[in-house]
């Protein structure tokens, strides 16, 4: 088992390396510049912009400044913000509580909400709860976040006035008080996320859990005289949870990516903002970071799916 | 005559014979105004009237917190650096100029002890040298006393190519030295009739010596205090992490007396205008939020029954369509629109006028800009005393047609217009933005009715505004007939921006596009108008000949201004803020106040 998941790792290398290379030269070659907006300024003369791209190495060819970026980034450099003229990684660590809080939240809400749905709707298929829950997921996952997000606010905070929409980080309270303001601010952003991710959820869970229900070793089992309660829990849901784990161990990294668009929603400064205002303001060196985090948690967490197989189901082996 | 009359008259009301306002009103008569009566009078040796903005706080603090939403967040506090206004406004709650601009377009003192004039011996007569006093007894946030040495600073390290400063071409072409510990003097190289440039404003804010000196030239991004602003403003900063929030708390020592009226202070980022708007106006979440541009039907809705309202203040910004003088589709040696060309269709001035004709700018303020916009016939729109009163618009496809039947456009058999074969076409371009989308329709319905077929583009902003020299796409190459954006006004004086359009600066494949005279606009008496008006020490012929270079460009029909643009912000009905048009948004925070 060791010797497979080093094998994954040295085999993922080559992947990251193409992954970063790909990345790069998109970015490279997308337009815009990170100092356009100097450009309609009179005050700011066009030899200015040509010195700050002389000193942040813009004008170098791509294929050095990425040799350049690989390098830094191998010891631990992840650039630097042409934008906010900091570290990356400063920006980046700033911005990761925030986002693991409510992104994070949001899963275990989806996953709160859809096993025990879908569970329960697969043990009686077509019935009147099996119905409703599929009706509403179907609704669920058809409304795209922005426009549940924009129906919350509209409701929540401009109709009842009972819950802010501005996403704050320092709240001026402490103790009991602080915890009621952090979990009131984000009730909205978790709901909207976590409801969405639980309604495509749900429908999967529903399906492997159908998959697995009509097999003979639960027929057995409930032959066994087993109850109800230990035949599914037991039996049935550690089998159905297989593809389930994949599911979420490839949403995983979503977590610590953040949600562009309920973060731009609320104002929540998380990862998925930063990587927009980035994007939009061309701050490469961001963008770059981000992006590439991303692909490194993906490459990881699939590899933590691929050994939960095997302690979900001792019969796939590592080879 | 008007000169001698000007003369006699600052004469009266230097003696007391005539009050200071019945001077601006005698000169508001003959179209000068306000702001230049101002400076005429302090040229002519009567003190600038500080223009004190009423503040009614009798102490210090007490005022809660105050609540800004930036929805853009200033992603970084050196003001020097600022690249954005957004950046200026944050590090502006820290850091102060020697003076700031007012509501009017007046210099506001803020570390200034007086603004210079003739009289208290700060302005030489031949407008080569300013003397600036600055305040006794003003203290850095962590203690040390402010003096003439961090002014000295502030300009070596702005001035120095290897800092990259943003506020270079601000200390340029000047010297700055220390007279004793409170009196600084700024030599020009050249007389310099707009001397409050230098130390005013955003750019002018003024770097703690003591924290930068270390950090001048190639090592200036490393500085500490880039992130952790240490100032003498109204706020002490506490927290800021980048694009989400600014923090800062009352100055306690702070040098004006009373002020600031608010004990913390918050400038959230993020988000879009129209949540931001919703948050003030609203639910009241915030107190302030800034650059609403919002479609005013919008905005007046929220306003009913609000908890805020909207504000506006008038600067100089332009939203106008530029007429390319060559022609986009011939390539000379590897370029388009290149000065070997000529405009097939726009080089006759005829077929110009008869396109301002075309733009019913009336139709646009009233479907899109609403209270935040006027219409003009200016490019210049401001200050009031550069403000051409020779200029007329209108709204006409009649006359159009005519002025297009004349130049020899017929109307062919499919409604379009064509001459010798060739066919009445124009390629319009613009940034992607819904008003900017919503006025090239309507140009282009009136196009349409008088026989020119319009053909619309628009191109993202961060392509359509960047100096990316292998994209075709940018303002400055200009590859298309028409294009249609905003210039801002930065400060309340037209040099730098009637500046752009000499001949010298055309955009060329040569200069990488980076001259700013993308019409590629030609004429030798507005090169020898501008070039006049640079070293013009008398105000008033100074304004005459700015008037005049705008005349021009209206007469050659250069640009069809669309809408002379307000800022516009959104307020709550109990904040009473200070806004001028001609600076910052938090340019004057230190005299905003609660009050009923």
């Amino acid at each position: 088992m060791s010797q497979y998941v080093l094998r994954r790792l040295l085999i993922a290398i080559p992947s990251l390396l193409g992954i970063s290379a790909v990345l790069f030269f998109v970015l490279a070659l997308a337009p815009g510049d990170p100092f356009s907006e100097l450009a309609t300024n009179p005050n700011v003369p066009p030899e200015v912009q040509a010195a700050l791209r002389a000193k942040f190495g813009l004008d170098d060819p791509i294929y050095l400044r990425y040799l350049h970026w690989l390098n830094a980034m191998l010891h631990g450099d992840w650039g630097f913000s042409f934008v906010s003229r900091m570290d990356v990684d400063k920006l980046i660590l700033q911005r990761l509580p925030t986002t693991l809080y409510v992104i994070g939240s949001a899963q275990i809400l989806a996953l709160l909400v859809a096993i025990p749905v879908g569970v329960y709707a697969a043990t009686r298929p077509y019935s009147l709860f099996d119905q409703i829950a599929n009706t509403l997921a179907f609704i669920g996952f058809s409304l795209p976040t922005f426009f549940t997000g924009l129906l919350f606010i509209l409701i929540f905070s401009v109709n009842l006035d009972w819950l802010p929409f501005v996403y704050s980080t320092d709240i001026k309270a402490t103790g009991i008080r602080w915890v009621l303001e952090m979990i009131r601010q984000a009730i909205m952003p978790v709901a909207v996320l976590g409801l969405f991710q639980a309604a495509s959820m749900t429908r999967f869970v529903r399906s492997a859990m159908l998959d697995v229900i009509r097999l003979d070793y639960i027929t057995t089992a409930r032959a066994k005289g087993l109850g109800q309660a230990k035949v599914i829990v037991k039996h049935a849901m550690r089998n159905a949870m297989i593809p389930v784990v994949t599911l979420v161990a490839l949403q995983l990294p979503a977590v610590f990516g953040g949600a562009i668009v309920t973060e731009q929603i609320f104002r929540i400064p998380g990862i998925g903002s930063l990587l927009i205002t980035s994007i939009l303001s061309n701050d490469t060196p961001v963008v770059m970071a981000v992006t590439f985090v991303f692909a490194c948690l993906v490459v990881l967490f699939n590899l933590i799916a691929d050994v939960l197989y095997g302690w979900l189901d001792p019969r796939i082996s590592f080879r | 005559m008007l000169d001698k009359e000007l003369r006699s008259m600052i004469g009266q009301v230097k003696d007391g014979r005539m009050d200071r306002r019945a001077f601006i009103q005698r000169l508001a008569a003959v179209g000068l105004t306000a702001p230049l009566a101002n400076q005429i009078l302090a040229l002519g040796g009567v003190a600038m009237a500080q223009s004190p903005s009423p503040y009614p706080p009798t102490k210090r603090g007490g005022g809660g917190p105050l609540k800004l939403l930036w929805w853009q967040g200033p992603t970084l506090l050196n003001p020097h650096f600022a690249t954005g206004t957004k950046d200026q406004d944050g590090s502006r709650l820290f850091y102060e100029p020697l003076a700031s601009w007012d509501v009017e377009g007046n210099l506001n003192p803020i570390l200034a002890a007086e603004i210079p004039s003739i009289q208290n011996g700060g302005l030489a007569a031949d407008a080569k040298s300013v003397t600036w006093k600055i305040k006794p007894g003003v203290k850095w946030h962590d203690g040390k006393p402010l003096t003439a040495d961090d002014l000295v600073f502030t300009f070596e390290y702005a001035s120095d190519p290897a800092t990259a400063a943003v506020s270079i071409s601000t200390y340029a072409d000047m010297t700055v030295e220390k007279v004793n510990d409170l009196t600084i003097r700024i030599l020009f190289k050249n007389p310099t009739p707009f001397w409050a440039n230098a130390f005013v404003g955003a750019y002018g804010c003024i770097l703690p010596k003591h924290l930068f000196a270390d950090y001048k030239g190639g090592k200036s991004r490393e500085a500490p205090n880039n992130l952790a602003p240490v100032g003498t403003g109204p706020y002490k900063f506490v927290e800021f992490k980048p694009g989400d929030v600014i923090r800062g708390e009352l100055y306690p020592d702070y040098h004006m007396p009373n002020r600031p009226h608010f004990d913390t202070i918050e400038m959230k980022g993020g988000g879009d205008a129209v949540s931001a708007a919703r948050a003030v106006i609203q639910t009241g979440e915030y107190d302030f939020g800034w650059n609403i541009q919002v479609e005013d039907d919008v905005l007046l809705r929220l306003e009913k029954g609000g908890k805020g309202k909207t504000t506006y203040a008038v600067g100089g910004d332009i939203e106008f369509i530029a007429v390319n003088f060559t022609d986009p589709n011939t390539e000379v040696d590897g370029e388009r629109s290149s000065m070997k060309t000529k405009h097939p269709i726009l080089s006759d001035p005829k077929v110009r006028q008869a396109l301002a004709l075309l733009v019913d700018r009336e139709a646009v303020k009233k479907a899109i800009y609403g209270r935040a916009g006027r219409t003009t016939a200016n490019y210049l729109n401001g200050p009031e005393k550069f403000v051409s009163k020779n200029t007329t618009w209108e709204f006409s496809v009649e006359k159009a047609s005519k002025l297009l039947d004349e130049a020899g456009w017929k109307v062919g058999a499919d409604g379009i217009r064509e001459k010798d074969g060739k066919k009445f076409k124009l390629l319009y371009q613009t940034s992607t933005n819904g008003p900017r989308q919503k006025t090239q329709a309507i140009v282009k319905q009136a196009c349409q009715k008088a026989g020119i077929d319009v053909e619309l583009k628009s191109v993202v902003a961060s392509v359509f505004f960047s100096s990316d020299v292998a994209n075709p796409d940018t303002y400055s190459k200009f590859y298309a007939d028409i294009e249609e954006f905003q210039i801002p006004m930065t400060q309340p004086d037209p040099a730098l921006h009637m500046r752009r359009y000499i001949s010298a600066n055309v955009a060329t494949k040569e200069n990488k596009w980076q001259g700013q005279n993308y019409p590629r606009y030609v004429n030798k008496d507005y090169d020898a108008a501008i070039a006049a008006a640079e070293v013009e020490t008398d105000l008033v012929k100074r304004a005459v000949l700015y008037i005049k270079c705008n005349d021009m460009l209206w007469q050659d029909t250069v640009f069809i201004p669309v809408m002379h643009r307000l800022t516009v912000d959104a307020c709550s009905n109990t904040l009473q803020p200070v806004v001028s048009g001609w600076a910052n948004r938090t340019d004057n925070i230190q005299d905003w106040y609660r009050g009923a």
